[in-house]
């Protein structure tokens, strides 16, 4: 069978990082470019109508798809924007009850360096390290507590294990504390049913991006009632947005972000099961391999992407030989801090593993004949790299690799 | 980033991959890197002790494509040098032949460090003494 006849190539197997945006979704959008173009503040005249109204909309669609109110949804950039503006937002609205944060060190760079922004202004943040499969407990969080906690933020799902957190039961604690609960949900939403009253969540980040939607647009959530929680405007302007970010809204981009939210609520269930079922093939295959990892849980996970270390082979290498398939590695060679990822080390990862890592994201787009030629080519990189790697054959030889003193470079 | 062709090339036929063995006092086996580090390379030479030639090379490679092929083009100059000739490869000249970005000269270096910790390992087997490492890298 060649399988490269059926295929069109490269393979994007990316989508933690970014996905395609739905046809369905770019097709509502489309008006909202050339003829409905209006500034939804232009309260006088048909165009300004039609913008708002288009707004409306999409935040209904958007609301509806995590359990909230349309009137709790502020519209942003993206999610790193949301993450400051929740973060920041919340550290000068209630600095006077106090100036503690409570996080996790394996959180994206948009929560870890926004708290060491507030670090700077003088808040406290303690980092919960997780245990060797990613998950934060309820218990370290309790002890973490303190008089003058103000936030615990925590995310949903990790974007490079997948690792799903305890949310519901980490905000039943904020709540019966009285501390408030900011979760960034990027890559839960849309992917897994995500309830913020359920889960009492009290501020949430989401991006249209990582669920079929355009780039550039996001939204925090940010709870009215039981309690009502307010952020300081971290941009100052026209008072959009109830005051809480200034900036003329992208129409388009909200439109289609409400189109992608409405497609997820009604496809989310059948998208995750057909994809668990690839990523399982996937990863059942690759784990064939001998020396193959997964890392993270594997029970409170996401559905559709798995990482997998590769003793003895590193990533970038391996990237290399796969280069007809769209992946993402912990490598430090991937990165421009030439450190591989914290979030594997976090997991007490060798660094060694780390830097064997493969990220492999599964999306709506994604199709069985794609899976199979990823088994098949990584399958086939992995092995002539070992038999190119020293640590491979020392490792066959039987010699403990811990027991030789490398001279690090 | 985009890789050149010469480093292409390389990674995908990779040139002298194997092993020598490393108990013959004629072969000199230089092991340098640190998983850690995410490379680890292994260069080993055969010498014709007669005429101080380097008669065969062999390399094994944990890392990047430009880590495996700097140690690849590395053997393929080794081969035919003698022991002295090769002292001089210069891990710039790696740079310049694979056009390896500023990123990757690191690379380079590591295949420097193992031409001359394969010569000096052969030196040693031969009763002679390990050369100092007397230049600095770029």
């Amino acid at each position: 069978m060649n399988l490269n006849s059926m295929l069109k190539l490269p393979i994007y197997l990316d989508n933690n990082a970014t996905t395609r945006v739905d046809p369905r979704v770019f097709e509502a959008m489309t008006p909202y470019f050339l003829e409905d173009f209006g500034n939804a503040a232009s309260r006088n005249h048909p165009f300004g109508w039609k913008a708002e109204e288009a707004v409306d909309y999409a935040r209904e669609q958007i609301a509806a798809l995590i359990g909230a109110n349309e009137k709790e949804i502020i519209f942003t950039s993206g999610a790193t924007e949301s993450n400051n503006l929740a973060l920041k937002g919340v550290f000068e609205m209630y600095a006077e009850k106090g100036r503690h944060f409570i996080t996790a060190v394996t959180e994206h760079k948009a929560i870890l360096d926004t708290c060491k922004h507030l670090e700077k202004q003088g808040a406290e943040i303690t980092y919960l390290t997780p245990g060797e499969d990613g998950l934060i407990t309820v218990q370290q969080v309790a002890d973490a507590i303190r008089q003058d906690t103000i936030l615990v933020t925590i995310m949903y799902a990790n974007n490079e294990i997948g690792v799903i957190q305890p949310i519901r039961e980490i905000g039943a604690l904020c709540k019966s504390k009285g501390v408030l609960f900011h979760t960034d949900a990027t890559q839960a939403v849309g992917k897994i049913p995500v309830d913020v009253i359920a889960d009492n969540i009290d501020l949430l980040s989401m991006t249209a991006h990582k669920m079929y939607g355009p780039k550039g647009i996001g939204a925090l959530y940010v709870r009215r009632k039981n309690p009502r929680v307010k952020v300081t405007a971290q941009m100052d302007g026209g008072g959009h947005e109830r005051g809480m970010r200034s900036g003329t809204l992208n129409v388009p981009g909200i439109v289609g972000f409400g189109k992608a939210c409405e497609l997820a609520r009604q496809e989310m269930s059948t998208d995750a099961a057909r994809l668990s079922k690839l990523r399982d093939k996937l990863e059942n295959a690759l784990l064939q391999l001998e020396e193959s990892y997964v890392n993270g849980n594997r029970d409170h996970r996401l559905p559709h992407c798995t990482n997998i270390s590769f003793k003895y082979v590193e990533g970038e290498g391996l990237m290399m030989a796969i280069k007809d398939i769209a992946v993402s590695s912990g490598s430090a060679c991937t990165s421009a801090s030439l450190e591989p990822s914290y979030v594997l080390k976090s997991l007490g990862l060798d660094d060694e593993l780390a830097h064997s890592s493969l990220r492999f994201g599964l999306g709506r787009f994604t199709t069985e004949e794609e899976i199979d030629f990823t088994i098949h080519c990584v399958t086939d990189a992995v092995n002539r790299l070992r038999d190119m790697s020293p640590l491979w054959e020392m490792h066959k030889e039987g010699i403990d690799l811990k027991s030789i003193e490398w001279q690090a470079h | 980033m985009a890789y050149s062709e010469k480093v292409i090339d390389h990674y995908s036929n990779p040139r002298n991959v194997g092993t020598l063995d490393k108990s013959n006092a004629n072969v000199g086996t230089g092991l340098v890197g640190a998983p850690e580090c995410g490379d680890v390379m292994r260069l080993q030479i055969q010498v014709n002790p007669e005429t101080g030639v380097i008669e065969d090379a062999r390399f094994k490679t944990f890392g990047c494509g430009s880590a495996i092929a700097s140690s690849s083009l590395a053997t393929e100059w080794l081969k035919g040098k003698t022991v002295d000739q090769a002292l001089d490869i210069d891990n710039m000249d790696i740079v310049e032949e694979l056009a390896l970005p500023p990123v990757k000269i690191h690379c380079s270096v590591l295949a420097e460090d193992a031409i001359h910790a394969a010569i000096n390992d052969y030196r040693v087997k031969q009763g002679l003494a390990p050369l100092e490492e007397t230049k600095k890298h770029h």
